[in-house]
């Protein structure tokens, strides 16, 4: 049965956890400027987030169709067996990313700034 | 030396079934990639039971059973070094007092998606995958929590059925 101790690691790892998770928040609220994709660590090209567009990669690990689409980005299509790539909710903020493990692809928001910066500063 | 093997191999048997049935019936939780990992259970299970040589045993030998019959093959990889890691540490969590099945597999949930996301930084090149860590992490709070809870209901009658 459950003992104190146990109680003390769960809870220490979820405090852990949770303050990941705001540092995260924190980190990726910042808008961001353009779209990377990367294919087993090679930029494969890189886009502007404010002009929708479709692009298509095609090699010998697999396709896959990026959607960019008024400044969200999300994965259209791909031929991987899991298709977690595809279930992938929308990306939008600086360090969000869509990554599609069979195929190595990573497709990544960059070259952000602080929408909140702009603001102080206008 | 007979019974091991016996319980062995009906272990590795029994974490096969549990990893086909969540195949056909994935528990989701709304993320996706995000499994409960019923096979876990056995591995629990076996580390209370049984030795850690022959708990490892089972683990590796269900991961590749798994893999080559229903699982894909780009996924060994994360499944390996998750096992390994999860092993790892639960079998060193085991050691501490005060910890019951139900910290060893939080702990072991934890660390097997640590595993894997640090081989996927690995292949990918990419250490923005780091971000998914904070969510994995609770993830592998709640699998564990389930399967040491569990775990710790199931072993005294399995090890009383078992005759260990």
């Amino acid at each position: 049965m459950p003992k104190k101790r146990d109680f003390i690691l769960i809870g220490v790892l979820l405090v852990i956890a949770l303050a990941g998770l705001a540092v995260t928040r924190l980190l990726q609220h910042q808008s961001g400027a353009s779209v990377t994709i990367t294919v087993g660590g090679e930029v494969y090209g890189t886009y502007p987030l404010n002009q929708s567009r479709e692009i298509e990669i095609s090699d010998d690990k697999g396709y896959n169709k990026v959607v960019i689409e008024n400044g969200i980005v999300h994965m259209e299509d791909a031929d991987c067996p899991d298709q977690y790539c595809v279930q992938h909710a929308a990306i939008r903020s600086s360090h969000e990313t869509i990554i599609c493990l069979p195929h190595e692809l990573v497709v990544e928001i960059t070259g952000g700034e602080s929408s909140d910066v702009d603001i102080i500063t206008q | 030396m007979t019974k091991k093997l016996t319980i062995s191999a009906l272990l590795v048997a029994l974490a096969m079934i549990l990893s086909y049935v969540e195949v056909l019936i994935p528990f989701n939780f709304g993320i996706p990639g995000i499994k409960l990992g019923l096979a876990n259970l056995v591995v629990v299970v076996a580390l209370y039971l049984l030795d850690a040589r022959q708990a490892l045993i089972i683990s590796v030998v269900r991961i590749l059973l798994v893999s080559f019959t229903f699982g894909n093959m780009a996924a060994l990889l994360y499944s390996i070094a998750g096992g390994l890691l999860s092993f790892i540490v639960m079998v060193l969590c085991r050691k501490i007092k005060g910890l019951s099945t139900m910290g060893v597999s939080v702990a072991g949930g934890i660390s097997h998606n640590i595993g894997q996301i640090l081989v996927a930084v690995f292949v990918v090149k990419n250490l923005n995958l780091l971000f998914y860590l904070p969510v994995l992490m609770i993830a592998g709070i709640i699998t564990g929590f389930l399967i040491g809870l569990v775990a710790g209901l199931i072993i005294p009658s399995v090890r009383k059925a078992l005759q260990l």
